[in-house]
């Protein structure tokens, strides 16, 4: 079998001739292709460009998608196609991968079905696009609650030659087309990629396509293309879709010592801090600041709970501090930026204040983001910043499994420890201080409680997180749900703390540079009693919050989690 | 989107080549086009080589039981495709007719039988520009229905003092629609110069009405070729008189829509 019988394609100023001026190996196996239609349907060479072909396979496409791939996990593709006048975004379901051959009637038809298509004018496909600057339409309709606050980036442009020839039945009519494509990447330098062979559908006659289809597979042994276009271009670059997320998934096994364990993590950490420097340096959108904090803020915890493990405590103490340091920097950016994402909706919960009346209080949050924003990145552009990431690294990696001379000469302090005793140890005194700490708490215990309490509900949800390869997926689904959503009760009740004192502070910083409408500080004393009111909520929420996830029966489901990721290291040990 | 359909009483006056051309050459301009075949001969859709027979059938699709979108196929042509004619369609007024009051002797006018069609078309909306209707010559409830659905009905006009009257007719039948009435563009079609009854016709006849388009396409063999050649004559002889005679009758069609636009309810309606 040979591959390249494929779901998508191309589309040009098309003849025969492309067939017959051999350009890559599979010149040969297309005469054959030919030969063997040839039986079945009169072929005849497409003349000219068609619109038809066109949208079939456009010459020139550039995808999108956000950083963390948001369209590709949604099971949608966008591409950007440039035509003569202005160019098209184009929305399309993506063929799953794991979708099994069997499911779809014909794997080699293009199932990639349009979902909708927009036109722009003067689209910059280098530009970053934020949901709010796409022009309005159909795609932007979709798109727009999928991607939120991340902007669409360019990802790969490919450029295709392709032939077409249209198949005819006994009346003379096309009932559908072949398209030989030739598809390049374009990012500078041209790189060709595989060929491709696609039966392309007429409307109403998806029968004969069928059939087209089996008879190449069957004469000529052509096998439906595994992946698509986009896959195999990024694979140029060494990228494939869904490569970067801001889940741990650390390469890490149950019975591997503890301390390579606790390495592979925070390495991996450091990637994912290190992955969203340049998207918040070049400000493309908020969330790479945010995916950073949460990588720095991770490592925080990770040192604070299994510090231990990595030896060296004067050291680890010495990259706590500097990680407080990249926490504390990135913090009056990030909550300006939490503030100006939730603006829409703390303006139209507004009742007795209009919308408009908060703008000079947008504003001000704007001009002061720009301030802190350009501090932040001052800080990350400094020698102390690149120094930290390096000496990091330099210290982690020999820990790590694999490393020339690593883990196994440099032993770390506890070596008779494997990865799921500490986990199971260290999430077992985590979660015990989350049920004490919680059980405490009363009607009438002061805010403060609630805010430790918070605390160590990350450093427990963190503890699990980092060694979630080692449990079992349904019971560590549950735990993770019922503690997520105790924590989002935690949360609202302290951010919403939180912002009702900085509204407060930002009304007399407001009117101290003269910047505050009496109106705006009336809309803003609005917001804040909308925000008393929010806090009240998530208090009295809690109780059933927390005992959902410390009762009785919570804390039988997270002893049977953590026993379970012990069985998993005894299982290797017998083996 | 905007309906057109040809119709005429009378067979053989062009109305299936007006369709065919005037589809494709909206199809042409960029517009998604959508050509009915509504003739159980099916003419149209021999001239584009698809079978005249209707997935599930004919009988099912006008009864609302199949989806239109199921029938349609794809032509040879960019943005245009075809729902073909069915044989069961010679018994479309009986299919329309489902209450089983009648034909289009119907005391209620107008109603709800007459616009059947209408509904069936309305779910094209967001996929096509421009549905066109090649109607089967007759007066009958399917007249009626393609009547009460279109936006544009070009009439093919014999120039014959007889055939003119039938402009009369149809004006005045178009006239007593109640709300929404299409308008009306006829055109002189199959004219021979030759023949001195053709030219008065032409010439004096209707020389100002606002109804009659100024384009008239002549009797030519190109335009008879349409069924040897299958396909529409603005393909395969795109720079012939006939291509440029139907491109002239499909600009007059969009001036008179954009002379319409904004004001359609005020377009007089038979009132020559």
């Amino acid at each position: 079998m040979k591959p390249g019988l494929a779901g998508l394609v191309a589309s040009d100023e098309t003849t025969n001739s492309d067939f017959l001026n051999p350009r890559s190996e599979i010149d040969g196996d297309v005469a054959a292709v030919l030969d063997a239609l040839g039986r079945d349907f009169t072929l005849v060479p497409e003349q000219g460009s068609s619109l038809t072909q066109a949208k079939l396979a456009p010459r020139r496409r550039t995808w999108l998608d956000t950083f963390d791939w948001r369209l590709h996990r949604a099971g949608l593709l966008l591409e950007y196609v440039p035509a003569h006048r202005g160019g098209e975004l184009r929305l399309t379901a993506r063929r799953s991968a794991t979708q099994d051959p069997g499911e779809n009637e014909n794997p080699s038809m293009n199932t990639a079905g349009l979902i909708a298509a927009q036109p722009v004018a003067g689209w910059q496909s280098v530009r970053p696009h934020l949901a709010g600057d796409l022009p309005v339409g159909p795609v932007t309709d979709h798109v727009a609650s999928v991607i939120g606050p991340r902007a669409l980036l360019p990802l790969v442009t490919v450029s295709t030659d392709v032939g077409v020839t249209r198949l005819l039945n006994e009346d003379a009519k096309t009932v559908a087309r072949l398209l030989v494509e030739h598809p390049a990447l374009a990012n500078g330098s041209v790189h060709p990629l595989s060929p491709r062979l696609t039966i392309a559908e007429v409307r109403g006659y998806s029968g004969s396509a069928r059939r087209a289809a089996r008879i190449i597979t069957e004469a000529t042994g052509f096998d439906p293309v595994q992946g698509d276009l986009l896959t195999e271009a990024l694979a140029v670059g060494g990228r494939q879709p869904g490569d970067y997320t801001s889940k741990i998934d650390a390469d890490i096994t149950a019975s591997m010592p503890s301390g390579q364990a606790v390495a592979v993590v925070l390495l991996r950490l450091l990637d994912m801090a290190e992955a969203n420097v340049p998207g918040v340096l070049a400000d493309i959108d908020t969330e790479f600041l945010h995916d950073f904090r949460v990588a720095v803020r991770r490592t925080r915890a990770a040192l604070k709970l299994f510090g231990a493990a990595l030896g060296r405590p004067a050291d680890v103490a010495r990259f706590a501090a500097e990680f407080k340091w990249l926490g504390d920097i990135t913090t009056p950016t990030r909550d300006l930026d939490v503030y100006l994402l939730g603006f829409e909706d703390l303006a139209r919960k507004l009742k007795a204040a209009k919308p408009d009346d908060l703008e000079a209080f947008r504003d001000y949050l704007r001009g002061r983001r720009a301030k802190e924003y350009r501090a932040l990145a001052r800080a990350l552009r400094t020698m102390r910043f690149r120094d930290l990431t390096r000496e990091w690294r330099d210290k982690l990696t020999p820990l790590t499994p694999g490393s020339p001379g690593g883990a196994g000469s440099k032993r770390p302090k506890a070596p008779g420890i494997s990865a799921a005793t500490l986990a199971a140890e260290t999430t077992r005194k985590a979660f015990v201080k989350v049920a004490r700490m919680g059980g405490a708490i009363t009607p009438d215990s002061p805010s403060e409680s609630l805010h430790d309490l918070r605390k160590r509900c990350k450093e427990l949800r963190y503890a699990l997180e980092f060694f979630a390869p080692l449990y079992a997926p349904s019971s560590y689904g549950r735990v993770i749900g019922d503690l997520k959503r105790l924590q989002d009760c935690l949360g609202t009740f302290q951010d919403n703390e939180v912002q009702i004192r900085e509204i407060r502070s930002l009304a007399t910083a407001m009117q101290a540079v003269h910047e505050a409408p009496a109106v705006t500080l009336l809309a803003m004393g609005e917001v804040a009693a909308g925000l008393v009111d929010g806090q009240a909520a998530a208090r009295a929420d809690f109780g059933r919050r927390f005992s959902e996830f410390a009762g009785i029966e919570g804390q039988r489901r997270m002893s049977a989690l953590l026993r379970g990721g012990l069985n998993a290291d005894l299982r290797h040990v017998q083996h | 989107m905007r309906i057109y359909a040809t119709y005429n009483i009378k067979g053989g006056v062009g109305k299936t080549t007006t369709a065919v051309n005037l589809a494709h050459l909206a199809a042409a301009d960029g517009l998604r086009t959508v050509l009915w075949d509504l003739d159980p001969q099916g003419a149209a859709s021999y001239m584009f080589r698809v079978k005249p027979r209707v997935k599930g059938g004919g009988k099912a699709l006008i009864r609302g039981k199949r989806t239109l979108d199921d029938a349609i196929k794809g032509t040879d042509y960019d943005n245009l495709d075809l729902i073909p004619a069915d044989f069961t369609y010679r018994n479309m007024d009986l299919l329309l007719d489902t209450d089983g009051k009648g034909g289009s002797g119907d005391a209620e006018a107008g109603g709800k039988t007459a616009r059947k069609l209408g509904k069936l078309l309305a779910p094209l909306a967001d996929e096509y520009d421009a549905i066109f209707l090649d109607c089967p010559p007759s007066i009958s409830l399917v007249s009626e229905n393609v009547l009460h659905a279109a936006d544009v009905i070009v009439v093919p006009l014999i120039p014959t003092t007889l055939s003119v009257r039938t402009l009369e007719q149809l004006t005045a039948f178009v006239a007593e629609f109640r709300g929404r009435r299409p308008q009306i563009l006829a055109f002189f079609s199959m004219v021979d110069r030759r023949k001195k009854l053709h030219r008065e016709i032409t010439e004096t006849l209707f020389p100002e009405s606002a109804q009659v388009a100024v384009t008239a396409i002549p009797y030519l063999s190109m335009i008879e070729n349409m069924s040897v050649e299958r396909a529409p004559v603005t393909v395969y002889a795109p720079r012939t008189a006939a291509a440029r005679a139907y491109r002239a009758l499909w600009s007059e069609i969009q001036q008179l829509q954009e002379l319409a636009s904004g004001h359609r309810d005020e377009v007089p309606v038979g009132e020559n």
